[in-house]
């Protein structure tokens, strides 16, 4: 597991690494332990679906994330992105209905629009960061605005909803899956899995470590550090098509409100996961592993009800800081 | 339908800024400071100011109107004050954006002589408005309440989806709680869904695992009523309970009035409040109709029988 990071790593001796590695695991667990000690119903599988399927919007997003954060950079306007492409999406399916009739074709072209406005929209956050030489956190923080108000214009303040015949042949894309595994978590599964392999068996994985680990040194290492760092974002925008690809046909609808502060727990997910905030080293299973913890916080607060709903921001808070905080321990240890 | 919408907005509102320097002279003018439509009510409010303008204008040829949509407290109290400075208004309706940083502008404009019409939040010192128009959230929660309270047996349960933690959200729970109090209604959860439906979905999800008997739920507002009825779709639970959302959307109203049996009523907070407090305004100042004082808009109970009357099609809420 330590191939394809920074020679300093491997020279460290195994027991710190694993201490290190463990911190998000051993938070999981110890918030499974809880949630199954809390309730009966927590580890069945109606409870288990939900969560997963309800992470899987998140974790699509925060695969990508890690690609952005591990080369350097942070993207603040996934969350509005999403909200967007998912308020585009409708919009054109809407649109295509007296086209295309309601099936396959409808749907698979609602899908294209996604992905297309996903990487048109990481295209222009990656150029005007890459290209132009702009702050990222002032790119994506200006894109943040302007999709949310794109959106809430787009839906004339109110709702932009999906038929409700196409909804009807599209709800399945959610709701359904194969072998009682829903979709969205296959889908998550897979990207997971993809951008491990992308991380840690390409050259691009590792390009964006040393991208963000020193630029200087990428560049006289003939690393093409413009397109790498232009890569991330547009992979990101991708990625946040295919996470609003699975979110429309939950409830078919977009509106103002919809992924506001996704952007947030993308991040918080990518730095519980133990990539570095100030980028050249990520973990796309330790992301995973951060999506997981926040959408169970989440879940066992609800099904717990032992606070006052009043402090569950706190307490998500708290946890979201000791599963760091077990990590910073251990990689101090010896 | 929709892309038409959005090229009549655009339409719209190249229209307002070209007639905007238009001002003749012994007009009188109304000014309305609202927040913008960043969210369903907002939106509908929104529709229904504007409704209301066209309707008033082709009424009265001497009134003319200023809309202008905030999406902080700074920028409401620059408009405000561009309106004193610039339009010369003869009155103001205002939908404070918070009450606390609107007050003092707000008296600063009553002072000057201008009439002032507060909409739905109140300011921060009372008596600095001449008309103060509102939705009523105890009302809201107790028509709600009223119904549960009728409709189940004693040891039914259910659960109650709660907004973004405030004082209004506050008025209402507390309304509701009051209402089905003594009829052994049994409340197993709350929680906030924020009136957000993706919360609101997470949060029915997680109340169906915990819950195997759900008689009725009351998701107080309309979004949540949404998210709610989706995650009782999945889970197949259908048949047991029904839901009571809160405030009129349009599609809930819709399939009020089809009569779907999981939604049997609803109760009105209405964004046309806003429309009242134009209309009003504009009667003070046309006539000698006395308009000042306090106007509380009843919740009422929304049922298949009167439901064509809430239903607003144009409306983007």
């Amino acid at each position: 597991m330590t191939d394809t990071t920074a020679t300093e790593t491997r020279a460290t001796p195994r027991r710190r690494l694993n201490l290190q590695v463990l911190g998000p695991v051993m938070a999981l667990i110890v918030l499974i332990i809880l949630g199954a000690s809390l309730n009966s119903n927590f580890l069945s599988y109606g409870n288990v679906t939900n969560v997963l399927a309800r992470s899987a919007f998140i974790g699509i997003i925060a695969v990508g994330m890690t690609f952005v954060i591990t080369a350097g950079g942070i993207d603040l306007s996934v969350g509005s992105m999403a909200a967007f492409i998912a308020g585009v999406m409708i919009m054109a399916m809407n649109y295509m209905i007296p086209t295309l009739g309601i099936g396959m074709p409808l749907v698979l072209a609602g899908m294209v629009v996604a992905l297309l406005t996903g990487l048109a929209a990481g295209l222009l956050n990656g150029f005007l960061i890459a290209k132009v030489q702009i702050e990222a956190f002032i790119v994506t923080l200006g894109a943040m605005g302007i999709y949310r108000s794109l959106v809430t214009w787009l839906a004339d303040g109110g709702t932009l909803s999906l038929n409700y015949d196409a909804r009807s042949f599209y709800r399945p894309v959610y709701y359904d899956g194969l072998f009682g595994v829903a979709w969205p978590i296959i889908v998550f599964a897979l990207v997971a899995i993809l951008g491990e392999l992308a991380m840690r068996k390409t050259p691009f994985g590792r390009h964006c470590a040393s991208l963000g680990a020193n630029e200087q040194v990428a560049r006289y290492s003939a690393v093409k550090v413009d397109r790498v760092r232009m890569a991330t974002y547009v992979l990101l925008g991708l990625l946040v098509g295919v996470a609003t690809i699975m979110y429309v046909p939950r409830l078919g609808s977009a509106s103002g409100s919809t992924g506001v502060l996704w952007e947030l727990e993308a991040i918080a997910a990518v730095i519980i996961g133990g990539t570095v905030l100030k980028g050249g080293f990520g973990r796309v299973w330790g992301t995973v592993i951060g999506v997981l913890i926040l959408s169970l916080i989440d879940n066992i607060l609800n099904l717990a009800s032992i606070v006052s709903p009043y402090l569950n921001g706190a307490i998500q808070g708290v946890i979201v800081i000791l599963a760091v905080v077990l990590q910073r321990e251990s990689k101090s240890a010896d | 339908m929709k892309r038409r919408d959005i090229f009549k907005g655009a339409a719209l509102a190249a229209t307002m800024a070209l007639a905007a320097p238009a001002v003749a002279q012994d007009k009188q003018t109304i000014g309305v400071a609202i927040p913008s439509a960043t969210h369903g009510f907002m939106g509908g409010l929104n529709w229904h100011a504007q409704a209301a303008i066209d309707r008033l204008k082709e009424t009265y040829p001497n009134l003319d109107f200023v809309l202008s949509t905030a999406g902080d407290a700074g920028k409401m109290v620059n408009d405000i004050e561009d309106m004193v400075a610039t339009r010369n208004i003869d009155a103001l309706v205002v939908l404070p954006f918070e009450s606390e940083p609107l007050t003092a502008p707000v008296q600063a404009v009553a002072d000057q002589g201008i009439w002032v019409t507060v909409v739905d939040r109140g300011l921060s010192q009372e008596g600095i408005e001449d008309l103060y128009v509102a939705g009523d959230n105890p009302g809201f929660g107790r028509a709600a309440g009223e119904y549960f309270a009728e409709n189940l047996q004693e040891g039914d349960n259910i659960v109650v989806l709660r907004g973004i933690p405030t004082t209004l959200d506050n008025e209402r729970v507390e309304a509701f709680q009051a209402a089905i109090e003594g009829s052994g209604i049994n409340v197993l959860d709350m929680q906030h869904g924020n009136w957000n439906r993706d919360d609101a979905f997470n949060v029915m999800q997680d109340f169906l695992s915990k819950y195997d008997d759900i008689d009725a739920v009351w998701a107080s507002d309309d979004d949540m009523a949404v998210g709610v009825l989706e995650a009782i779709d999945q889970a197949g639970r259908n048949d047991e309970m029904w839901v009571v959302g809160g405030a009129g959307m349009k599609e809930i109203i819709k399939r009020i009035m089809d009569g779907d049996p999981m939604l049997p009523v609803n109760v009105t907070y209405p964004p046309a409040q806003i429309a009242t407090a134009i209309e009003l305004t504009a009667l003070g100042l046309v006539s000698p109709t006395p308009v000042s004082g306090r106007f509380i808009i009843g919740s009422q109970l929304v049922t298949p029988e009167n439901a064509e009357q809430f239903y607003f099609p144009d409306s983007p809420f």
